[in-house]
């Protein structure tokens, strides 16, 4: 008997009575979605800003830190200034080490937590670009700020085959002794620009 | 063997050390209660993450046979591992077909129940782990003293020193910023020079083929984005049946686990990065017995986010080596005896009863009821410690005979009246010596009632 079979056998043996699944309850909405998204990116050690004129996102970049001191700029979205990393001449992944900034439109924001929903296409060629690079800066159109969790998964698409995921905020952690650190691994600082 | 007893009482022997740790872990049950204070559904988030899960672990192979098929068509190999044995031999044999010496690990429990790294590690591997406090634990040569926060036992100076002697870090170096930059450098090193990632896995979903995994400092996601091969090992009850019900599962996780309103990184994988290979191994261990008892396979719905630990005040004082199974706490209690019940008979009375821990549970584990149940399968087994089943027995035969009672209570008070050190003194004395006896009454409740007209 394969592995397989013997691990299904011995759960179809030990199976419960069936149990019905539970209604699902509604998710918490906020009376402006916006403010409370930007009250929450700031809450998980990022930086929201809002960007009204979609023109005015060059601009918007030169106003981050981040930005004006970083050496390499790769970006994701087309057409910005700053931008002079040309990820797609770049061969492995493990040249993207040495960005400073990597530049990545995000698709959905949930107002609760601050989180970006990033799809895998949006990432180009190199999916660790987000992550290698030491500082991120996501954008997220106004319109597509959700309230919840819930209702962010009632919305997105999961590429299948592919990848995707939640950032809020920068990377973190608190396992000396409890004390907050922001730049783990991953993006040392995270801003957001909140577009239209 | 030591039980818990007998660790805790090493652990509480510091004292000052004691009323650290307490106060460090007794700070992330209160950030868990401000994060669930933000929710106004908190509780039907709960009754529902608990209701999905109970419907899953009823249909459990059909959703891990739908994961299996929908992964397969996103190009996942899906392997199948009875136990811990089989689970490490598939890992070594992908590993081993790509030549693969060095591997970048993200934290994964299962993985430590598995005993994996010494596994690889006898073979030729380097396995580094990845999660900051993971890599501490690593390199001082311990086990995770807490699910979330592996060092939570470690102070800050000993962390200093521990860098200081295994990565060259300068001497004296006590900021957790400053600690944590120099081991960001150090693993970025290890990152780039891994040829393979490994990672558990927190929710494996049935009808998209995918899994998620959440970190805060982006470890999983740098592991598995640089080198062409990632393995991700799951327990059989990591699957739900939807995409969707992430979105109840990822609404109680961080809040529970840390507080933080969502995990930084929240990483859904559906297939294999271009030009790699992404392997599940998908492993049983025990977990099929504890699904056919109807009393214990609640505790299959774990979520591994550690609010138990956090609440418990047996484990905020006594800390995380007090206990004998891998995973500490209240929910380590309910699962480690029915892994070994020989090994891990002491943890099951690691508790007050007080109920905390079912309180925070995110998916309504009946944490304190299934300790309960695990005394009595216990003392039926023959696993109790002799003293306490001989006190237990005569507490049993006293509270039966209401006169012996009454003679017994009349003298305790008259004794304990003129020589209160005298509850201290034996084995029977333990539960005194650390506690202030009031002073006896002088009369009991049963004569205080005859009095009354």
């Amino acid at each position: 008997m394969t592995g397989r079979d013997a691990v299904l056998g011995a759960l179809r043996r030990a199976a419960p009575p069936a149990v019905a699944r539970p209604a699902e309850p509604a998710g918490v909405a906020y009376p402006d979605p916006v403010a409370k998204f930007l009250e929450s990116v700031q809450g998980v050690g990022g930086m929201g800003v809002r960007v009204t004129d979609p023109a005015g996102l060059d601009a918007a970049l030169e106003g981050l830190e981040a930005v004006r001191a970083a050496r390499l700029v790769a970006s994701l979205i087309p057409g910005l200034r700053r931008a002079n990393v040309n990820l797609d001449a770049v061969q492995d992944p493990h040249e993207l080490e040495g960005i400073d900034v990597a530049v990545v439109p995000g698709e959905l924001g949930v107002a609760e937590n601050g989180a970006v929903w990033v799809p895998g296409r949006n990432l180009g060629p190199h999916r660790a670009v987000f992550v290698v690079a030491q500082h991120l800066v996501l954008t997220v159109p106004a319109r597509s700020i959700v309230h919840n969790m819930q209702e962010a998964y009632g919305r997105l698409t999961l590429e299948r085959p592919g990848y995707g995921l939640f950032i809020s905020g920068p990377s973190k952690t608190a396992d000396i002794e409890q004390a907050l650190v922001i730049g783990a691994h991953g993006a040392r600082s995270c801003a957001v620009l909140v577009v239209g | 063997m030591n039980g818990h007893p007998e660790n805790a009482a090493r652990f509480v022997a510091d004292a000052e050390r004691t009323h650290w740790h307490d106060t460090a872990v007794w700070s992330v049950r209160q950030k868990r209660d401000r994060a669930a204070w933000t929710v106004p559904e908190w509780e039907e988030l709960r009754e529902a993450a608990a209701g999905i899960k109970a419907h899953t672990l009823s249909r459990l192979a059909d959703y891990l046979e739908e994961f299996e098929r929908n992964a397969t068509a996103n190009g996942i190999r899906v392997h199948w591992a009875r136990d811990g044995a089989e689970h490490n031999a598939i890992v070594h044999g992908i590993l081993e077909r790509h030549r693969v010496t060095r591997v970048a690990k993200s934290k994964s429990m299962l993985t430590e129940e598995c005993h994996l790294n010494p596994y690889l590690e006898a073979r030729g591997i380097e396995v580094v782990d990845t999660d900051l406090g993971e890599r501490i634990v690593q390199l001082a040569q311990e086990p995770p003293s807490h699910i979330v926060m592996p060092a939570i036992h470690r102070k800050r100076e000993e962390i200093g020193e521990l860098f200081h002697r295994t990565i060259g870090t300068e001497r004296g170096l006590t900021d957790p910023t400053r600690l944590t930059e120099a081991a960001r450098l150090h693993l970025r090193e290890k990152f780039l020079a891994a040829q393979a990632g490994l990672t558990g896995v927190n929710f494996a979903l049935a009808d998209t083929g995918g899994f998620v995994v959440v970190t805060n400092e982006g470890n999983a996601d740098m592991g598995t984005s640089l080198p062409p091969l990632h393995i991700a090992s799951m327990g059989v009850e990591k699957v739900i049946p939807r995409a969707r019900d992430l979105g109840i599962f990822l609404r109680v996780l961080a809040r529970s686990a840390t507080g933080q309103p969502v995990s930084s990184y929240t990483t859904h994988f559906h297939g294999p990065i271009r030009g790699g290979e992404l392997h599940v191994v998908v492993v049983d261990n025990g977990r099929s017995a504890s699904l056919a008892s109807p009393a214990f396979r609640r505790s299959l719905s774990c979520i591994r986010c550690g609010a138990c630990l956090n609440t418990c005040p047996v484990y905020r004082r006594s800390g995380g080596y007090s206990y004998t199974y891998l995973i500490p706490g209240p929910i380590g209690s309910v699962l480690g005896p029915q892994r070994d019940a020989r090994a891990n008979a002491s943890l099951p009375f690691a508790s007050s009863l007080c109920g905390s821990c079912s309180d925070v549970c995110p998916v309504k584990i009946d944490v304190h009821h299934e300790l309960l149940a695990l005394r009595g399968a216990l003392a039926e087994h023959g696993q109790v410690a002799a003293g306490k089943r001989l006190s237990m027995w005569f507490l049993g035969f006293l509270l039966r005979r209401p006169a012996l009672y009454e003679l017994a209570g009349r003298m305790a008070r008259l004794v304990l009246r003129r020589l209160p050190a005298l509850a201290r003194l034996g084995p029977g004395g333990v539960w005194a010596r650390q506690r202030e006896l009031p002073p006896a009454p002088a009369e009991s409740f049963r004569e205080m009632m005859r009095r009354q007209p």
